[in-house]
């Protein structure tokens, strides 16, 4: 049953999310294209619907799957499954040892977890520029447009601080004029 | 009874208004939590609210979330942290679902599809944007460095699962500690404070 595997595939998600939202995005791609439910280019227009609302990314991306696939309770299935396994931890923590956090064990784990999360998220922008037409191994009109919105919404990001939503919203516009 | 419903309200009210304000990554309400939990309700201390916020970040799942959670079980036990999680889940749920209402409503109008094609090389841009960020904080040694590079080819030419990469990362980080304690290397586990800033904005 499709809300039965929606579960399933959340909480897996849910319970190795560290580090901030984008470095789940591989882990939801990998899991929504192997089950033949989106493609990766599909995949990207969720990650912006979630971008353009506030609250965490990871989880929002999980909501606008599940509504994709299995209407409102789709999503509100997704979005608790993606958070119970946090509650769970949270729960147990707080019950167990408050001082989790200065345990040399946690914070060895996550002397190796931070360079996993980059290449995570190096590898996510590696996929979904490919996906996407970004990097494309034919030279077109439309990839050199691409390339140029990438490198000024980077560039507003790094430098300008533009906020990422009002990023999304600006290269929507410069799409319709251009495409 | 009646005052711990009346305390569960409070809770739920009180994580629903600061769920909004998450928009772009957990950092940004802090402050908000900070003069709803202690300021105004007076439910916890400020050290207490600074712990949970390092506690979070320990923890899988979003910051944001997952504050609100512990704060929500040190208020009013398990039903607060249930509380004070629906509570600053609902607002953004609600703002995500009328989003993809409209999004898969207006799908296949060519205008919606050339502001995608703009959107999407956006989100590639975001997503180089996060990594950027993220390197800042967790790049900071040999190993490191070496870790990332190995398992990014990895990723990008074995088929693994990035699950089992994740947990790949977690033992091998205990390991290369472990490993490096016993042949007497200096160990620095985080990087420099000078840069804890800009950690904060990376979320």
């Amino acid at each position: 049953m499709i809300f039965i595997e929606l579960f399933l595939v959340f909480c897996m998600i849910g319970a190795v999310s560290f580090g901030g939202g984008y470095a789940m995005i591989p882990l939801i791609e990998r899991e929504v294209t192997s089950k033949g439910w989106l493609t990766t280019s599909e995949f990207t227009d969720i990650i912006a619907v979630a971008g353009m609302s506030p609250g965490p990314i990871a989880t929002n991306s999980a909501t606008v799957v599940g509504y994709s696939v299995a209407g409102i309770p789709g999503a509100i299935v997704s979005s608790l499954a993606m958070t119970l396994p946090s509650l769970v931890i949270i729960l147990v923590i707080a019950i167990l040892f408050m001082r989790f956090n200065e345990h040399e064990l946690v914070k060895s784990a996550f002397y190796g977890l931070r360079p996993i999360i980059t290449s995570l998220i190096i590898y996510a922008a590696i996929n979904f520029s490919i996906a996407n037409g970004v990097i494309s191994p034919t030279f077109s009109l439309e990839m050199i447009l691409l390339v140029f919105i990438f490198l000024g919404a980077l560039f507003s990001l790094l430098f300008l601080k533009i906020h990422p939503a009002l990023v999304i919203v600006l290269s929507g516009i410069i799409g319709v004029f251009v495409f | 009874m009646k005052i711990d419903i009346k305390l569960l309200g409070q809770i739920f009210l009180s994580f629903l208004r600061i769920g909004p304000v998450t928009f772009g990554g957990g950092y940004a309400m802090i402050p908000l939590i900070e003069r709803e939990v202690v300021t105004k309700r007076k439910w916890l201390t400020l050290s207490d609210v600074t712990n949970v916020f390092a506690l979070a970040e320990s923890v899988p799942g979003a910051i944001a979330i997952n504050s609100a959670t512990f704060i929500g079980h040190r208020i009013a036990g398990v039903r607060g942290a249930i509380c004070a999680m629906l509570g600053v889940l609902l607002p953004t749920f609600v703002t995500v679902i009328v989003l993809s209402v409209l999004f898969f409503s207006l799908q296949g109008n060519p205008h919606l599809e050339s502001a995608f094609m703009g959107i999407r090389a956006a989100i590639v841009a975001l997503i180089v944007y996060a990594g950027i960020k993220i390197s800042q904080t967790a790049i900071f040694d040999k190993t490191n460095f070496t870790l990332m590079a190995v398992m990014l080819l990895i990723l990008l030419f074995a088929h693994i699962h990035p699950v089992v990469i994740i947990l790949c990362g977690a033992l091998l980080g205990i390991a290369i500690i472990k490993l490096k304690k016993k042949l007497g290397l200096a160990i620095q586990l985080e990087k420099p404070s000078s840069h804890s800033e800009g950690e904060k904005e990376g979320a």
